[in-house]
C-alpha cells in the first residue's frame, strides 16, 4: 500500500504526524462488465475532517461513498475491486454488515423507519443488530445522538410518535443519529441536504461542522457552494476518475486540472 | 471512539441469515410442486383416452361402459356432449358479460370520484368475493325457476355473474392507467365523447381489457357447482339454450360418481386444463404485446 | 345527442350492478325467509340438527357453519408456512428478476387449475397417502379436505403479499443495511411490519376464498351431518352441502339451503370488505 501514493493532500504530505483514517486504494466500481463507474480510485483522508466529492451527475462520487460501507454487497451484479481501509484495517476483507457499523450512512431522502417511534428509529440500529440494551442505556444513547444532531430539545416530548411525523429537515437530522447512535468510525453522506428547504439545509451544514469534532465526514454534493462552506478537502470525480483532491481552498481558488476549472466555473455540470 | 459497539455475534447472524434465505428458497420450491404432481397426474393417467373420440362422440351410458369394462376393452364415447355444451354455455356467457363489463368498466373510469361510482366500485368487489355455490342458488332461482327447467342460458347467467366482476375491474384498472391526455386531445379534435372513447380511448387499452376477458373465461371455463344448480348436464349434444345441457366440469363430475366412466374422467381433466393453460398463456402475450 | 344517449348507456350499465347486488340480497332473503321464519335467525344458525326425514323435519346450520370455519381457518393456517415464503422470494429476495417471474407464474397456475380437478386429485393422490398415514380410515374429512383448500389458496395469498412487499421502497432497506442489519433482520424489522396490514389483507382474502370454495371440498370432506372437533372427522361445509342437497330439495329443505347460502354470502361479503377497507386505507396513506 506504500507504493500508490497519489492524490496524497498536499498540506498533509509534511504532516506526517496524522495517520490517514481512512484510504482507498486503486478502488473501481462497475455496474456492468466492461464499464466501470468508479475507475482505480486512490485516496486518503484524515480524520475530523469534512471531505466533500463534487462532480456532475453520474460521475460516480454516490458510487465510490457506496463502496465505503459496502452497500454494493447487496447488489450481485455490481462489481467492486481494490482496497479500503478503515483505520488500517481493510475493509473490503471484513464482514459487510461490521464494515457498515464502522461507516455510518445518511442517504439522499431522508428514511427514517416509518413503523418505529422516534425512540425506536435512533435506537434500530442496535435493536436491527439485535444487541439488548437495558432502559438505562437505551434512554442515554437516545439522549446523546438527538442531542448531537439538535433535535432533542424538539422531539424529547414526542419520542412515542412515528419518526415519519417529523419534517424533512428533523427526519434527515434523525436519520443522522441514527447513524450516530452506533458510534461509526466516518460518516457518510450522499447528497444529505439535497431534498431538504435552505432553512433545513443550513441547519444540517452547521451540524456537520459541529460534529466534525468528533467524527469524519464523507460528503457527496452537487452543491459547489455547500462544499466550499463546510468542507476542508474536496475531490473531483469526472466520468468515474477522481480529476482532483485538494483542500477546498486550493480547488476553490486554483484549481490544478483544466476540467476542475470548467466545472467550478460552471462551464458543465 | 475507543467504545466501539461490539458485534460479537456476526457470525451467527450471518448463518440464521442464510438459513432462513435456504428456507424460502426451499418452501417456495416446494409450493411449486402441487401444480406439477397434479399437471403429471392429468396427463399420465389421461393420455391414453385422449383421442379423436374424445372430441367426436358423446358420454357413454354407464351401461355400456361396463360391458366394455367387462369384455376388457377400452369404455367407449367421448366428452362431445360437454365440449360442446362448454362452448355454448361460457361463448353465451362471454355475449352477455363483455358489452355490459366493457361499459361498466368505462363508467367506473370515467367517474373516478362520483359518489355513485364508488358505490358500484365496492358492489363489484362484492360480487367478486361472492362463492360460486351461491351464484348457482341466484340463477337457479331467476332463471331455472321461472323457465321451469334447467338450461344452457341458466348456466351463462350464473357465469356471467362470475365474469362481470373480473371484466369490470380489468377494464376500469386499464383505461385508468391511460393518459388523459388521450382524451383531451381527441376532444380538442372536435371528435364526439363517443367517438373519441370507442376510437381512442378503447382501442388503447385493448390489450389489457382483452386480456381480462381471456383471463375471466379461463376462470369460468372449470366452474362446476354453479352449473350443478342451472344447467344440470345432459346425455346428447344440446344446442337449445332452453334445455339442460351438459360442460366438461359437470361430466368430470358426472365420471366422478360413477365407477364405471372413471377411465375418461382424466383426458376430459387433460382437455381442461389444456383449454385453461392455453387461456392463460394467450392473455399473457396479449398483455406483453398491447403494453400501454 | 349521440354522447348524450352514449352517456346515459354508460350509466345504465352501471346501475345494473346495483340492480344485480340487491336483487341478489333480495332473492336470497326471500326464499330463506320460511326457513328464518320457522326457526328464528338465531335458531337456524346455531342449531346443529339437520333432518330432511319428513316425520322429524328439522334444518340447522351450525354443523355446516362450524364445518366451514374449520376448514377454511385450518387451510389458511396450513398455507402461511409455503405462501409466507413465496411471497418473500418473488417481493423481496427476487423481486423483478426472472426466477421470480417464473416462480410467480407457477404458483400463480394452482389458481387457474378447476376446483374439481384439485378434487380428482385429492381423492386419488392424497386420499390414500391419508389413510396410510393413519389419519382417519377412509380417508375423507376435515384434514384432506383443508389440505387441498390450503394448496388452492396459496397464490392468492402470496401474489398480492409479494406485491405490497415489493412497494417498500429501496431506501428504507438500504438504511437497515446500512446500520450493519442482515437482509433476514432487514425483513423483519422494517419489510414486514411495514407491509403488515397489506399482507393481513391478503391473507383475508384467502380466507374468503377458503370459506366459499366448493367443489373440491364437496369431494373430499366426507358429506356427514355432524359438528366436526377434531381433524379427523368428517363433515359437511356450508357450500358443499348446498353442491350435495340442492338438487332434491323442495319446500322447507330448499329454503334452509338458501338459508345456508345466504349466511356464506353474508361471511364472505364481511370478509371482502373488511379486507378492501384495509386497501383502502393503504392505498391512502
Amino acid at each position: 500500500m506504500e507504493n500508490i501514493t497519489e492524490n496524497k493532500l498536499d498540506n498533509q504530505k509534511e504532516n506526517s504526524a496524522t495517520e490517514p483514517i481512512l484510504m482507498l486504494r486503486d478502488v473501481s466500481v462497475s455496474y456492468a462488465p466492461g464499464k466501470k463507474a468508479v475507475n482505480h480510485v486512490s485516496a486518503d483522508i484524515y480524520p475530523n475532517t469534512i471531505t466533500a466529492i463534487m462532480g456532475p451527475s453520474g460521475c460516480g462520487k454516490s458510487t465510490l461513498l457506496r463502496a465505503i460501507n459496502r452497500m454494493h454487497d447487496l447488489y450481485p451484479n455490481v462489481v467492486t475491486s481494490g482496497d479500503i481501509y478503515l483505520k488500517g484495517e481493510n475493509i473490503m476483507k471484513m464482514n459487510p454488515m461490521e464494515v457498515r457499523r464502522l461507516a455510518g450512512m445518511v442517504f439522499q431522502t431522508p428514511n427514517p423507519f416509518p413503523t418505529m417511534s422516534i425512540y425506536d428509529n435512533v435506537l434500530a440500529g442496535y435493536r436491527l443488530n439485535g444487541i439488548k440494551l437495558k432502559k438505562a442505556e437505551k434512554d442515554e444513547i437516545v439522549r446523546k445522538s438527538l442531542t448531537a444532531v439538535a433535535l432533542w430539545d424538539e422531539v424529547k416530548d414526542v419520542m412515542n410518535r412515528r419518526g415519519s411525523f417529523l419534517s424533512g429537515g428533523q427526519q434527515q437530522r434523525l436519520c443522522i443519529a441514527r447513524a450516530l447512535a452506533l458510534k461509526p468510525e466516518v460518516l457518510l453522506m450522499d447528497e444529505p441536504t439535497s431534498a431538504l428547504d435552505p432553512v433545513s439545509t443550513n441547519k444540517i451544514e452547521e451540524l456537520l461542522l459541529d460534529l466534525k469534532k468528533n467524527f469524519t465526514i464523507l460528503i457527496v454534493t452537487h452543491n459547489m457552494s455547500q462544499a466550499a462552506r463546510i468542507s476542508d478537502n474536496s475531490m473531483f470525480m469526472y466520468l468515474g476518475d477522481l480529476v482532483e483532491y485538494a483542500p477546498t481552498r486550493e480547488m476553490f481558488t486554483k484549481p490544478k486540472n483544466k476540467k476542475t476549472e470548467e466545472y467550478l466555473t460552471g462551464i458543465f455540470g | 471512539m475507543s467504545d466501539r459497539v461490539k458485534f460479537s455475534n456476526i457470525k451467527k447472524r450471518s448463518v440464521k441469515d442464510k438459513i432462513v434465505f435456504g428456507l424460502v428458497c426451499f418452501f417456495s420450491f416446494l409450493s411449486m410442486i402441487p401444480l406439477f404432481v397434479i399437471i403429471w397426474n392429468v396427463i399420465s393417467k389421461g393420455y391414453a383416452n385422449f383421442n379423436w373420440r374424445l372430441f367426436t362422440q358423446v358420454a357413454p351410458s354407464s351401461m355400456d361402459a361396463l360391458i366394455a369394462k367387462m369384455s376388457g376393452e377400452p369404455i367407449p364415447g367421448g366428452i362431445l356432449n360437454g365440449i360442446t355444451g362448454t362452448i355454448l354455455i361460457v361463448g353465451m356467457a362471454v355475449l352477455f358479460t363483455v358489452p355490459l363489463g366493457l361499459f361498466i368498466g368505462i363508467y367506473l373510469s370515467e367517474h373516478p370520484d362520483n359518489k355513485f361510482a364508488r358505490t358500484v366500485s365496492y358492489l363489484t368487489d362484492l360480487l367478486q368475493g361472492m362463492p360460486s355455490i351461491v351464484i348457482g342458488i341466484i340463477a337457479y332461482i331467476w332463471v331455472v325457476k321461472p323457465l321451469g327447467s334447467y338450461s344452457a342460458l341458466a348456466g351463462s347467467v350464473a357465469l356471467t355473474i362470475m365474469m362481470l366482476p373480473m371484466v369490470v375491474r380489468s377494464t376500469e384498472e386499464t383505461l385508468k392507467m391511460l393518459p388523459r391526455s388521450l382524451k383531451e386531445a381527441g376532444l380538442a379534435l372536435g371528435a364526439s365523447y363517443t367517438d373519441v372513447i370507442f376510437k381512442v380511448i378503447v382501442p388503447s387499452g385493448f390489450g389489457g381489457i382483452f386480456t381480462g376477458i381471456l383471463l375471466a373465461v379461463s376462470r369460468v371455463m372449470g366452474e362446476t357447482a354453479p352449473l350443478m344448480l342451472t344447467a344440470l348436464g345432459a346425455a346428447v349434444v344440446n344446442w337449445n339454450i332452453l334445455e339442460p345441457t351438459s360442460a366438461i366440469p359437470l361430466l368430470i363430475w358426472d365420471f366422478y360418481n360413477d365407477p364405471n366412466l372413471v377411465d375418461i374422467i382424466w383426458s376430459a381433466s387433460l382437455l381442461l386444463l389444456i383449454v385453461i393453460f392455453l387461456l392463460n398463456w394467450i392473455a399473457k402475450i396479449v398483455a406483453r404485446k398491447w403494453k400501454i | 345527442m349521440k354522447d348524450k344517449i352514449f352517456k346515459g348507456l354508460l350509466f345504465a350499465a352501471a346501475l345494473t350492478i346495483l340492480v344485480l347486488t340487491a336483487g341478489v340480497v333480495y332473492v336470497l332473503v326471500k326464499q330463506s325467509l320460511d326457513v328464518f321464519q320457522e326457526y328464528g335467525f338465531f335458531g337456524f344458525i346455531f342449531n346443529a340438527e339437520w333432518d330432511p326425514r319428513p316425520d322429524t323435519e328439522e334444518y340447522g346450520a351450525w354443523s355446516f357453519i362450524v364445518g366451514t370455519l374449520f376448514t377454511a381457518f385450518f387451510a389458511l393456517l396450513l398455507c402461511i408456512p409455503f405462501s409466507l415464503p413465496v411471497a418473500l422470494f418473488n417481493g423481496e429476495y427476487f423481486n423483478g428478476r426472472k426466477i421470480s417471474s417464473f416462480v410467480s407464474s407457477v404458483v400463480d397456475l394452482l389458481a387457474g387449475i378447476p376446483s374439481i380437478v384439485y378434487g380428482l386429485w385429492g381423492f386419488y393422490t392424497l386420499r390414500p397417502i391419508v389413510i396410510q398415514l393413519g389419519i382417519n380410515a377412509p380417508g375423507f374429512g376435515i384434514f384432506l379436505a383443508s389440505i387441498v383448500l390450503a394448496i388452492m389458496i396459496i397464490p392468492y395469498a402470496s401474489s398480492l403479499s409479494a406485491e405490497f412487499l415489493s412497494m417498500i421502497p429501496n431506501t428504507l432497506k438500504e438504511g437497515a443495511y446500512s446500520l450493519g442489519a442482515t437482509r433476514v433482520e432487514t425483513i423483519w424489522h422494517v419489510s414486514l411490519p411495514m407491509a403488515s396490514s397489506g399482507i393481513v389483507a391478503a391473507y383475508i382474502l384467502a380466507l374468503g376464498r377458503a370459506l366459499g370454495e366448493t367443489m373440491a371440498v364437496t369431494m373430499l370432506i366426507g358429506n356427514t351431518t355432524n359438528v366436526p372437533t377434531s381433524l379427523r372427522d368428517t363433515g359437511n361445509t356450508m357450500a358443499s352441502v348446498i353442491a350435495n342437497q340442492f338438487g332434491e330439495a323442495d319446500g322447507l329443505k330448499l329454503s334452509a339451503l338458501i338459508g345456508i347460502g345466504l349466511l356464506l354470502f353474508l361471511i364472505t361479503a364481511v370478509i371482502n370488505l373488511i379486507a378492501k377497507f384495509i386497501m383502502k386505507r393503504l392505498a391512502a396513506r
